[in-house]
């Protein structure tokens, strides 16, 4: 790892998560009784807690014998209490901004980040998986561009001339990225996720969200992510910085059985669900 | 080998003349191994008196592990004697605090600082060693025993703890509820939820299993439990269906609520006999109570 990734991962510490979550679990843990299933879905909206709190129940200090990757079995694992004074100390670091001193919208983020993760659970349930593991691509959705909020807080002035480069449409944010940092949010996202001990099919779909091709393990995870990131980007839900939509590889389109503009519309009517989005992040 | 109960008192506590046949002292139990090796489970009000038994032994080695660090079960180590004598090696044993980043030594440090007691751990006499143990489960050695632990349910990480020793074994579960689903029956989320409560129920029954004697958290009586639910313990029919699955030989109830007197205490025990119709092929069922003693 080099100077600047540990450095990073050092930063990330004490990076806070997104402001509903924080005043949402404020909120619930004033109270005596706190909901145990109304805090759960909170954490599972905010890629930061989620991240932070898979990140603390996989770490070395609870020697499971396998990786957790849901916020429901670290309930069930270490108990709502401590899950719920987990969540505290982290809304106590503080808030996101809303907006970051460079033209990144958070809210617009975290609308596409849970675009994305509601569309790869039905993308998951289209190729035969069950609720349960659908639960899984959700959450690779929440993350899979978690690498962007560590950049836009941490390396702000760089990323928003990523940002500007990616403007025009004409190329990628990963591709303006890789031109300013040699790295992109992918790859800082899956070095994260692997540093944290993530289960690793999660790290797989963070890191190659953007190289389907690179999926040399059949992992759905990753087509699904991709083919969700494509739809939410064209329709589009929220904004994450990405103006620039590719048609489907014949990777994806041989796995779903239809181009981008076909499965947007086979997918049907997604405006539950983004309604339910945006009722969270409008709180 | 063999135990003893020195507390058997939940939450605080609760002498007087209603508690004096089951005792008020708070989770204490000594346990001695075929080469009568002393490991001590919980360092609740009980420990005190049982540090008054120990001089005779003296310089003694002794292994405590804690379940958990509620103040029930620690309230009695900075007054348990062996610490302040030199030549006395203490070893404690417990899970670390990961919410605030705390080892099994902080928690005996602070309890021990200057607004609650006049006597720092640093200057304590005897050899102190902590070690924080790993959930889920971990085994150590302790002479002929083995001492295994695994992560309960309670509101902070509690271990139960399971000692086998020469064929022999006990298994004391600390405080701990039978987790319950979190979703109602039609939410989506629902069975995922039961799938992960149903594998660690099978966990924690599989580290029961065959137990001579199982010591378990059983605080409340069925008709308390709905205005206590999250709070972290079992109820009575809960500890029996856990105990009848798990094939224990017996079982000891522990965990008395501080406001029930000896005779309550009582008559809800032999109601829930009746009421599981205890019988024939089933483990032994009894009140722990304090200076009960079991060989194994």
């Amino acid at each position: 790892m080099s100077l600047e990734q540990v450095e990073i991962l050092k930063l990330v510490e004490k990076m806070p998560a997104f402001p509903q979550a924080v005043t949402r679990v404020l909120e619930l843990t004033a109270k005596a009784e706190c909901s145990p299933k109304e805090l759960v879905q909170v954490i599972e909206h905010d890629p930061i807690m989620t991240v932070k709190i898979l990140k603390l129940v996989n770490s070395a200090f609870y020697g499971l014998p396998r990786p957790i990757n849901s916020i429901n079995h670290g309930v069930v694992y270490i108990g709502i209490n401590t899950i719920k004074n987990l969540a505290l100390s982290i809304a106590a670091i503080g808030m996101l901004p809303k907006k970051t001193s460079i033209d990144f919208d958070m809210d617009e983020f975290l609308l596409h980040s849970l675009g994305v993760g509601a569309v790869a659970k039905k993308l998951a349930g289209r190729l035969g998986f069950n609720d349960k593991d659908a639960a899984d691509f959700f959450i690779a959705g929440l993350l899979h561009d978690f690498g962007k909020v560590v950049l836009a807080q941490f390396k702000g002035e760089e990323f928003q001339q990523a940002l500007q480069l990616a403007g025009s449409g004409n190329i990628s944010l990963a591709a303006a990225e890789q031109s300013i940092f040699a790295t992109d949010h992918a790859q800082i996202g899956g070095l994260l996720a692997e540093t944290w001990k993530l289960p690793p099919n999660l790290i797989d779909s963070i890191r190659f969200h953007h190289e389907p091709e690179a999926n040399s393990h059949d992992n759905a995870l990753i087509d699904c992510i991709y083919a969700a990131n494509a739809i939410v980007n064209s329709i589009p839900v929220g904004f994450s910085g990405n103006h620039h939509v590719d048609e489907f590889p014949e990777r994806i389109e041989q796995l779903f059985r239809a181009d981008l503009t076909t499965l947007k519309e086979q997918l049907g009517d997604l405006s539950t669900e983004i309604q339910q989005a945006r009722a969270f992040i409008s709180q | 080998m063999h135990f003893k109960f020195w507390g058997v008192r939940g939450s605080i506590a609760s002498p007087g003349p209603a508690t004096v046949r089951y005792g008020g002292n708070t989770t204490c139990i000594e346990v001695r191994g075929d080469n009568n090796e002393l490991i001590i489970l919980d360092g609740g009000t009980g420990i005190f008196q049982l540090a008054q038994t120990l001089f005779a032994e003296f310089p003694i080695d002794i292994n405590v592990f804690i379940t958990h660090t509620h103040w029930d079960h620690i309230q009695g180590l900075p007054m348990f004697v062996p610490i302040f004598v030199p030549g006395n090696s203490i070893t404690i044993h417990g899970a670390a605090d990961i919410v605030n980043q705390r080892s099994i030594k902080d928690v005996l440090t602070l309890q021990m600082d200057y607004s609650y007691f006049p006597v720092r751990e640093s200057q304590l006499n005897a050899r102190m060693n902590y070690v924080d143990l790993t959930p889920p489960s971990q085994s150590l050695e302790v002479g002929s025993c083995k001492v295994s632990c695994l992560l309960m349910n309670h509101p902070v990480l509690n271990f139960a703890y399971r000692i086998d020793c020469n064929g022999k074994s006990m298994v004391f579960t600390g405080d701990h509820e039978w987790d319950f689903n979190i979703y109602d029956a039609d939410d989506d989320e629902y069975d995922e939820y039961q799938g992960f409560i149903e594998e660690k129920r099978r966990g924690i029954i599989e580290f029961f299993k065959g137990a001579d004697a199982l010591i378990i958290d059983t605080a409340y009586a069925e008709e308390e439990y709905p205005q206590r639910k999250g709070w972290g313990h079992g109820t009575f029919d809960t500890s029996i269906k856990a105990a009848r699955e798990a094939g224990v030989k017996k079982a000891y109830l522990t965990h008395h609520e501080p406001t029930r007197s000896d005779d309550e205490l009582e008559r809800i025990f032999n109601e829930a006999l009746l009421r599981n119709q205890i019988g024939d092929g089933d483990p032994e069922f009894y009140l722990a109570r304090e200076g009960l003693k079991v060989d194994l």
